[in-house]
């Protein structure tokens, strides 16, 4: 991403600004997807996560499920993780590793009529607890799982 | 030049499956290569798929992505020899779009 | 001397800190749930795809595809003949297994040196294998085929001998054999299961899981690699790419391995 334009995405506060450089064709929608949230990307507790994210709290939720995500990997380096949400308005899904240098490993946005579930592989230092973060209807709702990971790495 | 991503999209019912690969390091800029010196970050931030040019996922990913990342995600609609398009870019802004066609 | 095989092969799991008791119960059946997940969207898919454009565009001093290529089943036949490599090829009066023929296509069709065919045979991230990617294209063609290899030529029979030969060869600082790991059942370093490449089950699986992905690398690795790195971990001289040796024990294990369904390219750890 181009220096000049994270300015512009600063200044303007985000999507509002998006959206009219967008309307007013200086923006392709292509590049309008472009922006990429640093800060958030950068934390170390899941408060301080979904602060960036630009909520208050999460709220722990029996309605998110791990789903075909093992509870031990054989390698840290590749770890599947599935995520689905039955919270109603859900907006988007993060996924955190509370032990990697960085917590913040994805933020999925689910546009109407995508459901709001999805499956990808993370890499995790060590064993740690991962939360899948969902935003729906403007709130936050946390639930995590443990993950152990025998890293096993020194062969061949 | 990236290469290309495999992209699969199957429709089931009245929902499209969307399963992507991606060819890409994902290097998490924590590694110190053989003499010592730090392997610089070099990640996908950004991956937007879209169907009849709707947006249906769009992500903002971090280096802990696994290498080669893959995707998977299904949305309502979708017919038969419709296109899925997925782009991506990275932090060097190298980027990448590919399609496949609705099966 | 057996014992002291076995307490190598503990010392060297102890040194990696695996916990041994992962190994157990119900870590053995969430290890076949992880193993299970990754099943679906296999990266070697883009080494297939890659290999797939390797083999129809043009390259080489001759500006020639692959695509008149004869892995055995007549030129430009690719499904199924990894099923029935290695084989005796008549215009090269030998035994060749896959990696060794498409040298041998790259030269005699691209025009490549055999030097620069034979080059980069195993990847890194910044050094992409066109030789893997080549196989991982080829091999995916024989998927769900059944291995049939045949000694139907007295230099057929002699690699396989030979093959043999080298499989139960003990040597180096180890004293070592590929069936001293690779030759009775239920044998293991770490988490890893060790095929018995001596019984039918196990040099089926054994053979027939190869390429694969490798989670632990980021590549895809093709069987020449899986014998050279075992090699590598015996201390023995390195099994040097497309040599008479190297076709020998490919020979004997792939043979071996017949009637199994060939199921790669795979996702290993």
């Amino acid at each position: 991403m181009d220096a000049g334009r994270r300015d512009v995405l600063k200044a303007g506060g985000g999507t509002a600004l998006l959206t009219l450089l967008a309307a007013a064709g200086w923006l392709k929608p292509g590049e309008a997807q472009a922006a990429w949230n640093a800060a958030a990307f950068e934390t170390h507790s899941l408060d301080a996560t979904v602060k960036a994210l630009g909520g208050g709290s999460a709220a722990a939720s029996k309605d998110i499920a791990f789903v075909s995500t093992p509870d031990i990997a054989e390698n840290g380096a590749v770890v599947p993780i599935g995520i689905s949400s039955s919270i109603p308005k859900t907006e988007s899904i993060a996924i955190l590793v509370e032990k990697n240098p960085n917590m913040l490993a994805a933020v999925f946005d689910i546009p109407p009529g995508t459901e709001p579930a999805v499956t990808t592989r993370i890499k995790m230092g060590q064993s740690s607890n991962v939360y899948a973060l969902v935003k729906a209807d403007g709130k936050f709702h946390v639930a995590s799982k443990e993950i152990k990971v025998t890293l096993g790495g020194c062969g061949g | 030049m990236a290469d290309p991503m495999k992209i699969r999209a199957n429709l089931a019912g009245d929902t499209t499956e969307v399963k992507v690969l991606m060819s890409h390091e994902m290097e998490t800029g924590q590694r110190k290569d053989a003499q010592g010196k730090v392997i610089p970050a070099w990640f996908i931030q950004n991956v937007t798929a879209t169907w009849n040019g709707k947006t249906v996922l769009s992500a903002e990913w971090g280096p802990a992505i696994a290498k080669n990342p893959f995707l998977s995600f299904r949305f309502k609609g979708g017919a038969r020899g419709d296109k899925v398009q997925v782009n991506w870019v990275d932090n060097r802004g190298d980027k990448r779009s590919d399609e496949a066609t609705i099966a | 001397m057996r014992q002291r095989i076995r307490a190598a092969v503990a010392v060297a799991g102890f040194a990696c800190a695996v916990p041994l008791a992962l190994a157990q119960g119900s870590a053995t059946e969430e290890i076949e749930k992880y193993r299970q997940a990754l099943q679906d969207g296999n990266p070697a898919d883009l080494w297939e795809m890659r290999g797939e454009g390797l083999w129809r565009t043009p390259a080489g001093p001759k500006k020639a595809t692959l695509e008149q290529c004869d892995l055995g089943k007549g030129p430009g036949v690719v499904k199924g003949a990894y099923a029935e490599l290695p084989r005796y090829f008549a215009d090269a009066g030998r035994v060749m297994d896959l990696e060794t023929r498409l040298v041998w296509c790259r030269v005699t069709l691209q025009g490549l040196s055999e030097a620069d065919a034979k080059k980069n045979p195993y990847g890194s991230s910044n050094r992409k294998s066109d030789n893997e990617a080549l196989v991982a294209y080829v091999t995916s063609q024989s998927r769900g085929i059944p291995m049939n290899v045949r000694l139907d030529n007295p230099q057929m029979k002699e690699a396989f001998a030979l093959g043999e030969k080298i499989f139960y060869f003990r040597g180096g600082p180890h004293d070592f054999a590929c069936a001293t790991c690779h030759g009775e059942d239920g044998k293991r370093i770490r988490l890893q299961d060790l095929p018995n490449l001596t019984a039918k089950a196990g040099a089926q699986k054994g053979y027939s899981t190869w390429p694969a992905y490798r989670v632990s690398q980021g590549e895809l690795r093709t069987f020449q690699w899986r014998l050279n790195d075992c090699f590598r971990q015996q201390r023995f001289p390195e099994l040097e790419f497309a040599s008479p040796a190297s076709i020998a024990l490919t020979t004997f294990l792939a043979y071996n391995a017949n009637g199994a369904p060939f199921d790669a390219p795979a996702i290993k750890r």
